[in-house]
């Protein structure tokens, strides 16, 4: 019997430890500059660390960064290896079934098409685009040869070794490298998605609340529009 | 959409007829079935191709391995050391790397007589280049294999042949190379199974898959990713596999049969599946 | 790293490289390479134990038993390994988080499994929401470890099996006559001779293991194939240490790693096998027997 009590009283500690120090787990990618990626110390770094840290201080929530592949990055959240995926993912339909999305953190942005020369055919082609993403839904939608990868970064480096003629990406990824590369955009810029938010659990709505809340206090007092300047620089759509 | 419909829309969209755009929702177990089983077709590409011109080399690399001379053994050697010292999952990373680095226009081949441009483009696409990879490293297992039953070709057999005036490729074709194929088949029925294991792994890392034509898996892993759940598709692959590993040992059985036709009957070595190589 | 490294853009030649080779990024990459002798060292003889579970189920005298192990060694000869990597760990994750939250929160009316959502409650959660970073690297690579144990641990299972019927029979048969349960010849008569039987299987068996760990980072450890990718992929200006694609090199320096450490093994392997041949009722054993008078 008095086994029984201490095994109760010590369950009973230990929820009530659970929820006095909740750590939130952010999940990202940490391979799709300028949004999110490894520093050269190792760190997550990028716009949605700072977004991150900022909303977690808005929100009073200690968070720790937790990096996972792009492939299983949903899967991994239904199953609870973390609590939140912040990771430039598009607010999709399809994607909204399975998670509960914030709302956008960014505005619908660009896609955009760079590729080593202007003269590139975009419908007939071959263009390269990263795996389950809504850039590469479109490639298939627009009839041109899907080039797939599971980075971005393969992605362009596809155009430079001239496997792909033209690579398919968000505009904010593509800007740095068309600046300091050999390469330029292509074609009209193309509105895909409904925004970058942040995911959770659909079973987990009061966390997704407490986020919601700060990322409209952050677009109410200008800093992300200030943290959109800093990353993504000025042509970016802002709030 | 009927069940036969969707055979008829997918069973061979891995190699690109029938509809163009893959299911986006709402997908059935059918349609899982389906198309999972039309990328096996490239599984079983790769691995029948690769294993049938691996054979060759492999027989050539084993006799080079088992020659006096010098400079034919050491290249041998270590063709088998790299090849079978590395992971696929590496080799197959760095033959793509190393394959887009061609120049794409080809390489002009400036010979005595004649100006020859051979293409290079078509070898970082999956079917050439993948081929290529598995093609060289199950040349070099089997090699290894079929070295260890060259050394163990009996000595009498050797002193009958020459007894009865056989020498060089006469001897070689009559009588070491059965020996060895016989002596060699067991392991080399596994050296099989793994092979075509190891064809998942062509989409997985390097080859990236063109107008989404993939394998077995690159169809599984589609699925896994749009509806989150891992637990169909993978089961899936992993059933349409154990047919596959079924038919190797039945055909592999069959030909281990062949081999062994003249020897007494208890002699026979029943033909015994033990993993001894995958990558 | 250094001090001089404080400001990459200013370096040149040489010095960046030092500065580059050693920023915190490439640290970590080291550090994963010991993670890959870490999982080596332990999935080797977790995998034997399973192996030996397995050969004994095989072996086993009660039908079921029998069978569960038949069909773990055959299950692993059909199917490629990457495809049990890809479900068996969530699998197995979501089984151990299952079984917890049965035994911890018995009154959680909740089911577990909402839509495409799988939630137990907090304190059935591995590792708990609380727990440091460290709690779940290790957790992860736990599942890692075990994932592999359970494959290759098929694979032993079969070479172990292989072995226990290569022990001559008549070494079982002196030893019942001597008395023994069959129990006693099993463990004192069987098990000490079959190593010897066993150790070409399992040293190939070692070589698969390390041919197998590039696809560690398949179960999302932060493996050598996942930093290659990461550092050798090129880097725009956003970066410390801007640079082009140069993963080609950083797979070269993998590949050769395998190659020195499939080196290493052959050497270490061929000793072992010397050793273990000594008294042994072998020819390999009577040849040192020989050299020895």
């Amino acid at each position: 019997m008095k086994k029984l009590i201490l095994g109760t009283a010590a369950l009973a500690l230990s929820v009530g430890m659970a929820l006095a120090q909740d750590v939130v787990r952010l999940g990202t990618e940490g391979a799709y500059p300028p949004y999110n990626f490894i520093n050269d110390a190792g760190e997550v770094d990028g716009l949605e660390r700072e977004l991150g840290d900022e909303l977690c201080k808005r929100a009073e929530l200690t968070c720790t960064w937790v990096t996972n592949d792009w492939d299983s990055i949903i899967p991994n959240l239904v199953s609870g290896n973390y609590d939140s995926i912040i990771a430039g993912m598009s607010i999709t339909p399809e994607r909204e079934e399975v998670v509960a999305f914030t709302q956008p953190y960014t505005p619908p942005s660009m896609s955009s098409y760079a590729a080593l020369s202007d003269d590139v055919d975009l419908e007939g082609g071959v263009i390269s685009a990263q795996t389950g993403t809504i850039q590469a839904n479109h490639v298939v939608d627009t009839g041109a040869t899907l080039l797939e990868y599971p980075t971005s970064d393969e992605c362009i480096a596809a155009v430079r070794n001239g496997e792909a003629d033209a690579v398919l990406a968000d505009k904010d990824v593509l800007v740095p490298v068309v600046n300091e590369g050999d390469m330029v955009f292509v074609g009209e810029d193309t509105p895909l998605g409904n925004g970058i938010g942040m995911a959770f659990r659909k079973s987990d709505p009061e966390m997704k609340d407490k986020f919601d809340a700060a990322i409209q206090s952050m677009k109410d007092d200008g800093t992300m529009n200030a943290l959109i300047i800093k990353w993504m620089g000025e042509d970016s759509p802002r709030w | 959409m009927s069940c036969v419909q969707t055979f008829q829309d997918y069973a061979f969209r891995s190699l690109g007829y029938g509809e163009r755009l893959l299911p986006r929702s709402d997908f059935t177990l059918c349609e899982q079935f389906t198309l999972i089983g039309s990328g096996l077709v490239w599984n079983i590409y790769f691995g029948a191709l690769a294993l049938f011109f691996g054979f060759f080399l492999a027989t050539a690399v084993a006799v080079a391995r088992n020659s006096g001379a010098w400079v034919v053994r050491k290249p041998a050697e270590w063709f088998i050391f790299v090849f079978r010292g590395s992971p696929l999952f590496i080799q197959f990373f760095l033959a793509y790397q190393a394959f887009v680095l061609l120049p794409r226009n080809g390489i002009e081949l400036n010979l005595i007589f004649t100006h020859i441009t051979a293409e290079t483009g078509w070898l970082t696409r999956a079917w050439a280049g993948a081929l290529v990879v598995l093609f060289l490293n199950t040349a070099a297992y089997s090699g290894e294999i079929f070295y260890g039953a060259l050394r163990s070709v009996p000595k009498g057999d050797i002193e009958a042949a020459d007894a009865y005036g056989m020498a060089g490729w006469t001897r070689f074709r009559r009588i070491v190379w059965p020996t060895m194929l016989r002596l060699a088949w067991p392991a080399y029925t596994n050296e099989a199974i793994f092979l075509f294991h190891a064809t998942t792994l062509v989409y997985f890392s390097g080859f990236p898959a063109w107008q989404q034509k993939g394998d077995a898996l690159y169809y599984a892993n589609y699925f896994a990713d749009k509806t989150f759940n891992p637990f169909i598709p993978y089961p899936i692959v992993a059933f349409y596999f154990i047919l596959v590993t079924l038919a190797i040992i039945g055909l592999f059985g069959l030909i281990n049969r062949r081999l062994n036709r003249h020897m007494p009957s208890e002699n026979r070595p029943r033909l015994r599946i033990r993993p001894q190589v995958i990558r | 790293m250094f001090a001089s490294c404080a400001d990459p853009s200013t370096l040149e030649g040489l010095n960046w490289l030092a500065c580059y080779l050693t920023s915190g990024k490439h640290m970590a990459f080291y550090q994963s390479f010991l993670v890959v002798l870490a999982l080596l060292a332990i999935t080797a003889p977790a995998a034997l134990l399973f192996g030996f579970g397995g050969a004994m189920a095989a072996r086993s005298r009660i039908w079921p038993l029998r069978m569960v192990g038949r069909a773990y060694t055959a299950m692993v000869r059909g199917i490629p390994d990457i495809v049990f990597f890809l479900f068996v760990p969530v699998a197995m994750d979501q089984g151990f988080e299952w079984l917890r939250h049965k035994v911890k929160c018995p009154d959680w009316t909740d089911p577990v499994r909402q839509g495409s959502d799988f939630v137990v409650c907090p304190a059935a959660k591995l590792p708990l929401s609380t727990s440091p970073q460290w709690a779940h690297e290790t957790y992860g690579f736990a599942l890692a470890v075990l994932a592999f144990a359970v494959v290759f641990g098929a694979f032993a299972a079969n070479v172990l099996y292989g072995a226990m019927r290569a022990v001559p029979r008549a070494q079982i048969e002196t030893a019942e006559a001597y008395g023994m349960t069959p129990r006693q010849s099993f463990w004192r008569v069987l098990v000490p001779q079959m190593w010897i039987y066993a150790l070409p299987g399992l040293s190939n068996l070692w070589m698969i293991l390390i041919k197998a760990t590039p696809l560690l980072f398949l179960l999302g450890v932060q493996d050598i194939v996942y930093w290659a990718r990461e550092l050798g992929g090129s880097k725009t200006s956003i970066f410390a240490y801007p640079h082009p694609d140069w993963r080609l090199y950083y797979f070269l320096g993998l590949l050769i790693f395998y190659l020195m450490l499939t080196r290493v093994s052959e050497a270490v392997l061929s000793r072992l096998t010397a050793r273990l041949s000594h008294g042994q009722a072998t020819l390999a054993g009577e040849a040192q027997r020989k050299a020895a008078q």
